[in-house]
């Protein structure tokens, strides 16, 4: 291998571009969020204290909280679940990209979709959204599903979430169980474990280490969620997260400290996430 | 007989797969099927209700479309699409390309480290970088045009993808570099006559993960180029829509539809590569 200074050459437009874009603005963001609205007076940890107490944001971080339960153990279970079950039928393919499917849109997109799928007009009026016409055909009231605070609203956004990213956890945990040496399964079968026991005793052992993957790789995006919420309420009706407060106190309030401080609370909230996510692919990769 | 048996015992799986497919096309069905639906029709009807004479093509028109590709802004937003993503998907993989190269073949101190501060990178969230980046952008006189999109993404995709391409290129065998320079290719030959056509695998993937990741952006397009209408690409433009066509399904429809087409044509032409793009992606902070 040769020496010298000419990787440099290769590394510069890299190093460049990370440090003008990620490197030194994150180190500005920490800096500014001590700072008020205008970064031009120095405010000590207000932003934070503001964070922390003011309503809107306690909400948001409520909503969060929820999205962090709900849609982790959705996504990871119905992906595991959809996993187990594709694997014994011939048509696994063609299921599998049907569910896959919602992976290729963007949020804004899956948004727009399921903002007509809830769709709600007042009893007596021909329902449109697809939900209440299913709620109309069994005889009941339709319902507000974006505007009932605070689960339906939460849990109807939520839904949007689960139905993009379930797909994505079912490629993986089904890719994983395909590793599985049939030869464990039947040994397990014909020692008489019935198919629940197989799932929970084989299955799901083996299985461990892609289930963090896949379920950290989902608290990194719910931790994150933007665009959902950003389309489909705008954080109306007590629908409000973090990462939608932050676009608001940035743009919209125009407050720099404050948007910087809910920025770096995030930030701090993602790294052992991320750090657990890039560690387990690491070690995967080592096995591969 | 005891097929019979079988196939009957296997009958609840087979309901519950296609209970559970079923579920998940239905919104994006309703969403197809309204969008070639005369505004009268969507208003005073489910579009399920056109299953009731499904041969009946009077039923469905275009107008949406023409509409809202044309006076609507659909069009082009279509084309900032493009103009956004194929640059942003381009510039970052040579970037990247360039430095994963000089992190697996080139020796040099402090390497190592170096390639793990890049790695760690990941895990900065956009939401770090939003502020100071536009303030950047105004002071330059660069917010609200394509450049500016472009330099983002190339800096928020670059460590994911110094990363992956480096794993790759650092798999290859040590020979075939050492042969090639015997031969007296130098590095730069090396690294386009021999690293990037037997890559092409693994820049497929990232290329196809990096363009659809720019073209179902919104945050990104949102802030830098939020107050600029004539430069907003689908997904931005679409949003606006939602603000200001509230209730006006045909167009909604359709323009979703409009947004969503490029993705899903590569999604259903390229699904192997496509698949492997959003595994690896899923690492993106």
């Amino acid at each position: 291998m040769r020496r010298g200074w000419g990787h440099w050459l290769y590394l510069a437009p890299a190093l460049l571009a990370l440090g003008v874009f990620l490197v030194y603005p994150t180190i500005h963001t920490i800096i500014i969020s001590f700072f008020g609205p205008r970064s031009n007076e120095f405010v000590g940890l207000a932003n934070y204290q503001r964070a922390f107490t003011a309503k809107p944001m306690l909400i948001a971080f409520r909503n969060n909280a929820i999205w962090l339960v709900v849609f982790t153990a959705v996504t990871v279970s119905v992906g595991l679940l959809l996993a187990v079950l594709l694997d014994r039928v011939r048509y696994e393919a063609i299921a599998k990209s049907i569910i896959f499917l919602p992976m290729a849109i963007s949020f804004v997109g899956a948004g727009v979709i399921w903002k007509f799928v809830y769709t709600y007009r007042p009893a007596g009026t021909p329902q449109i959204g697809f939900l209440n016409g299913l709620v109309n055909a069994l005889g009941f009231q339709p319902v507000g599903w974006l505007i009932e605070r605070p689960w339906i609203n939460n849990l109807a956004l939520i839904t949007v979430g689960i139905w993009v990213w379930t797909g994505f956890c079912m490629v993986i945990l089904s890719a994983a169980y395909k590793g599985i040496p049939k030869e464990m399964l039947e040994a397990a079968r014909i020692d008489g474990a019935n198919e629940w026991q197989v799932f929970r005793y084989v299955t799901i052992p083996f299985l461990k280490s892609t289930i963090a993957v896949v379920t950290t790789t989902m608290i990194v995006f719910v931790l994150k969620v933007f665009d959902i919420v950003y389309v489909m309420t705008n954080g109306a009706y007590d629908t409000e997260v973090v990462a939608n407060r932050m676009i608001k106190e940035m743009f919209l309030f125009r407050n720099y400290g404050l948007a910087s401080a809910i920025a770096v609370i995030l930030f701090l909230a993602i790294i052992p996430a991320v750090v657990v996510n890039i560690r387990r692919f690491r070690a995967q990769e080592a096995v591969r | 007989m005891e097929r019979l048996a079988r196939a009957l015992g296997r009958a609840p799986l087979h309901l519950v797969i296609i209970a559970i497919a079923l579920l998940w096309i239905s919104p994006s069905l309703g969403m197809l099927i309204s969008s070639f639906r005369p505004q009268g029709d969507i208003i005073n009807s489910g579009w399920w209700t056109v299953f009731q004479h499904p041969f009946d093509f009077t039923q469905f028109t275009l107008e949406n479309y023409i509409r809202v590709l044309t006076q609507e802004g659909m069009g082009r937003a279509f084309l900032n699409s493009l103009f956004i993503a194929i640059p942003a998907t381009l510039i970052p993989i040579a970037i990247a390309s360039l430095a994963a190269y000089a992190f697996a073949w080139m020796e040099f101190r402090g390497r190592q480290a170096l390639f793990m501060v890049v790695i760690g990178l990941i895990v900065i969230p956009l939401q770090m970088t939003l502020i100071p980046v536009l303030r950047l952008f105004f002071r330059l006189g660069l917010s609200g045009t394509f450049l500016a999109v472009w330099l983002a993404h190339t800096g928020y995709g670059l460590p994911l993808q110094v990363y992956l391409l480096r794993n790759f290129f650092g798999a290859l065998p040590a020979e075939l570099f050492e042969s090639a320079y015997l031969d007296g290719a130098s590095r730069w030959t090396a690294f386009l006559r021999l690293l990037l056509p037997l890559s092409v695998p693994v820049l497929a993937s990232v290329a196809i993960f990096q363009f659809l990741w720019v073209w179902n952006d919104l945050l990104v397009a949102l802030v830098y180029l939020g107050g600029f209408e004539r430069v907003a690409p689908v997904t931005l433009k679409l949003s606006l829509l939602v603000g200001s066509r509230g209730q006006d399904w045909h167009l909604l429809t359709a323009a979703a539809f409009v947004s969503m087409i490029l993705p899903l044509a590569v999604f259903f032409s390229l699904q192997r590569y496509f698949v492997r793009g959003i595994l690896a992606g899923a690492l993106k902070g």
